[in-house]
């Protein structure tokens, strides 16, 4: 069989921006009987204020509990009595959200997306019964080392920056969130200005279309705020190192890193390739050789880029035993220096770049990746035919790229160094 | 959901089972080996899942870090899983780089080298493994209920093993585990995914019809007596926040009940999902969440069926709400057991459970590692039948069956209660 045009492009992605400002993304697949809804809105945590963070997420979570035509009882038997799902979500810079269903349950799906993006009427007691549930997930939060040692790592790198906050919030933040703030944050800031949706499956590209433009084509907001700018960051002036204690824990985790590049920086690819070598490739590249496989210090061991809207991070994670926290520590720090010293080899290079090209169509199988990658499209403005450019976008990367790249980042004599456990 | 499969054993006792699947240019290949943590006797528990990392070492052909980076560098991936009554490995691949996955797996089941200073640095991995999960309150509760309910079978110790077995297992002990169960005569080999099965059977005979089949591994099974009382446990441990996790005993996968009780577990508490590489839909309309969470004795609360050889266990896991006793919980989920056992339910709630089977169904099928998984899972309980016909025999459940399963499982005396106590900082830990 000839499967050369399965990658998404232009020829099969159907784009359309609605007159009220949505963005409409369409892809059809007729090889399973399900359909994926998923997009996202100009609504994250960056609006929050300090004393109420974790105001846009308790928001999203309460859409769904009750709308002008329903209640929260009856929202979800409509869905799962169909087996159907959809859910909202937070990050900082937009609000998301995610749904699926059989083909023929669509037009249920957008129903109560539009429902619940236009008409959340926050009922009371599901306002408190929410409250409950947040508060024990962040108590159940306080527990997790690996939570906690984010949450220092990404206080300490971005201090005086809005990515240095939880978006979930704290405790005492969400107690003091009343509805009155649910109802304000919504009304100023849900619009259909900066809402793009995916809709991927058994479905045709034009009827996604209509359908989308019968449930949510007629919205319009007077007044829908900006998203505030970002300040600039502070770099590093030297290595901080902070040990978060949670007693009564067998391992810790233990992240260290720094800044990273953006999505749309130049260094994306180049940062994203030397990652790969670096705490991906096999089994968690060289930091997983050195940490795992040699040492056996580690059952987990790797580096990941965070690239988004603003300036990322780049991190390496791993789980340990206590006793070992400082040997796994010196351990990567080794390795980081070395790759900042000597950069990758030719043969890394080349591995890596079968690998991303290789792996890709793995990624879209399913029509959640594939709306994924639409997504992403959109949200980073990478062009129609972004995923058909791809092999020749990792292919024009060279080793010297990749350590100019890493030198640009990665100063081992300026990294944050967090831990949790005990 | 029937497709064109073909089934065949080789001469050396292999099975294989092959699907085409044209909708991507993909094909994942997975061998499952007939053995678990239930094949493990004490002193050596978690020697399966040890044995799985090994397998990852290395052989003559491809030495250790050899292996993953060759899958990688083909733009594939791949994994393996230890459970209680067996050990699968995947390679999801391009199609056209299949090849590579063939070889490797055909290679490793009987060449692994287990080189001890490899076996030495895997140790401490498990042990870090385990440590991870130890983290975990509710590791630690569901190792407390598991050991409690199978005091005989084998289904008493968690798949990672215990930690001093962990310590003192021997380079010897992973050997002849290796060399008893990896045999052909023990395996299945299921492909899904894009490619012609004359050609993939054809491969698959030259790679490896040649390997020696060996005695078949006897396996150990010690039947659970029945339970005659309730047994209630409960662990410390760090926190703020209370769990309790209730575990009823299940039939076997194979048998005929269980397919009422997975309507009733979808009723109960939102279907459980069999699938590996999907997830589930949301349980905020069964019947435990609104008893429970929206009443707010707890903040949340899942049920979990499993799909197994032998009789396991159906667990209700709960999150105690911060201003509810565990006691109280407890006695809301009773008033629900209570109900399904006199009120028979209705024809919507099993319309509407065998909707939400072909849902999750038809996600499933959207990703072909899902689909090659369902080959040789189903075969590993009973066979990939038990799969395609799993709709119809759901939708043959009456409202009587429902109610009689619900008697005759779910009895007091046969269940076990564990609460996970926090000590939010007070007590030593």
């Amino acid at each position: 069989m000839n499967h050369a045009n399965s990658l998404p492009g232009p020829n099969d992605i159907y784009r359309e921006v609605l007159p009220n400002g949505i963005t409409v993304l369409a892809r059809s697949n007729f090889n399973s009987p399900s359909v994926v809804v998923t997009g996202f809105f100009e609504a994250g945590a960056l609006f929050d204020p300090d004393e109420k963070l974790g105001l846009a997420e308790y928001t999203v979570l309460t859409l769904m509990r009750g709308t002008k035509k329903r209640t929260f009882d009856e929202i979800y038997n409509a869905l799962e009595s169909v087996g159907a799902g959809l859910g909202f979500n937070t990050g900082v810079h937009k609000s998301g959200f995610h749904g699926r269903s059989l083909a023929e349950d669509l037009p249920l799906l957008l129903a109560l997306l539009w429902e619940a993006l236009t008409m959340p009427v926050f009922p009371k007691a599901e306002v408190e019964k929410l409250r409950a549930q947040l508060l024990t997930g962040l108590a159940i939060r306080a527990e997790d080392t690996s939570d906690m040692a984010s949450m220092v790592f990404d206080n300490i790198l971005f201090k005086g920056h809005p990515y240095s906050r939880p978006e979930d919030g704290f405790p005492e933040t969400i107690q003091s969130i009343k509805r009155d703030d649910l109802v304000k944050f919504h009304r100023e800031h849900y619009g259909p200005r900066g809402l793009v949706i995916a809709i991927v499956g058994g479905v045709e590209p034009e009827e996604a279309v209509r359908q989308v433009k019968r449930a949510l084509g007629g919205w319009q907001v007077k007044g829908q705020k900006a998203t505030p700018a970002l300040p600039p960051l502070k770099p590093l002036k030297k290595s901080v190192s902070k040990h978060h204690r949670i007693p009564g824990k067998s391992q810790s985790d233990l992240i260290i890193g720094t800044h990273g590049p953006m999505r749309r920086d130049p260094e994306f690819m180049s940062a994203s390739i030397g990652n790969n070598i670096l705490g991906q490739f096999g089994m968690m590249g060289r930091i997983g050789d050195v940490v795992r496989e040699k040492s056996g210090l580690a059952y987990y061991a790797y580096s990941s880029l965070s690239a988004g809207l603003g300036p990322g991070s780049w991190e390496v994670s791993a789980g340990v035993n206590p006793r070992n926290l400082k040997k796994a520590s010196d351990l990567i720090q080794e390795e980081l220096k070395r790759f900042v010293q000597a950069g990758v080899t030719e043969d890394e290079l080349a591995d890596t770049k079968t690998n991303f090209i290789g792996r890709l169509p793995l990624s879209l199988e399913s029509n959640g990746g594939v709306a994924n990658a639409l997504l992403n499209i959109e949200r980073h403005q990478l062009g129609l035919d972004y995923y058909h450019r791809y092999a020749d976008l990792v292919n024009e990367v060279t080793a010297e790229d990749v350590l100019a790249t890493a030198r640009k980042f990665i100063d081992p004599n300026k990294l944050v160094i967090a831990a949790a456990g005990p | 959901m029937k497709e064109s499969l073909t089934q065949t054993t080789l001469s050396n006792g292999l099975k294989v089972l092959l699907k085409e699947v044209h909708t991507a240019p993909i094909i994942s290949s997975w061998l499952w080996y007939r053995v678990g943590s239930r094949d493990e006797v004490p002193g050596r528990t978690g020697v399966s899942h040890w044995v799985e990392h090994m397998q990852f070492k290395g052989t003559e052909q491809f030495p250790a870090n050899m292996l993953d980076k060759a899958i990688s560098r083909e733009g594939g991936t791949w994994n393996a899983f230890t459970y209680m009554d067996w050990t699968a490995y995947f390679e999801t691949m391009p199609a056209d780089k299949i090849d590579l996955a063939l070889r490797l797996e055909a290679d490793r089941m009987s060449n692994s080298r287990f080189l001890p200073e490899e076996v030495a640095s895997e140790r401490t991995v498990i042990i870090s493994e385990r440590e991870g999960s130890e983290n975990e309150p509710l590791f630690l509760l569901g190792e407390a209920l598991q050991q409690t309910a199978f005091r005989i079978h084998s289904y008493h110790h968690e798949v990672i093993g215990d930690m001093p077995d962990l310590h003192s297992m021997t380079r010897e002990d992973l050997y002849n585990h290796y060399r008893v169960y990896y045999v052909p005569n023990n395996a299945i080999m299921a492909v899904a995914g894009d490619f012609e099965t004359q050609t993939m059977l054809k491969r698959i005979r030259e790679l490896f019809e040649s390997i020696p089949s060996g005695t078949d591994p006897a396996r150990l099974t010690r039947p659970e007596p029945s339970q005659n009382g309730e047994i209630r446990l409960s662990i410390e441990g760090p926190g703020a926040t209370s769990y309790v996790q209730v575990c009823y005993r299940f039939p076997s996968a194979s048998h005929t009940d269980f397919f009422p009780l997975s309507v009733l577990d979808s009723l109960l508490a939102g279907p459980s999902n069999l699938n590996m590489f999907s997830g589930g839909i949301s349980n905020k309309t069964s019947r435990l969440y609104r008893a429970l969470v929206d009443k707010e004795y707890v903040v949340s609360v899942h049920g979990g069926a499993q799909a197994t050889i032998d009789p396991f266990l159906y667990s209700i896991t709960m999150t105690v709400h911060p201003r509810r006793k565990p006691e109280e919980a407890l006695a809301a989920l009773d008033k629900e057991i209570q109900r399904v056992k006199e009120e028979k339910v209705t024809k919507e709630e099993i319309t509407r459970a065998i909707k939400q089977a072909r849902a999750l169904f038809a996600y499933g099928s959207e990703n072909i590692t899902n689909q090659g998984f369902w080959l040789g899972y189903a075969e590993m309980f009973a066979n990939y039948g038990w799969f395609e016909t799993y709709l119809d025999k759901l939708s043959a459940v009456t409202a009587k069956d429902v109610q009689r399963v619900a008697n005759e499982y779910f009895k007091p005396q046969s269940r076990v209660v564990g609460t996970y106590v926090p000590l939010d900082g007070k007590g030593a830990v």
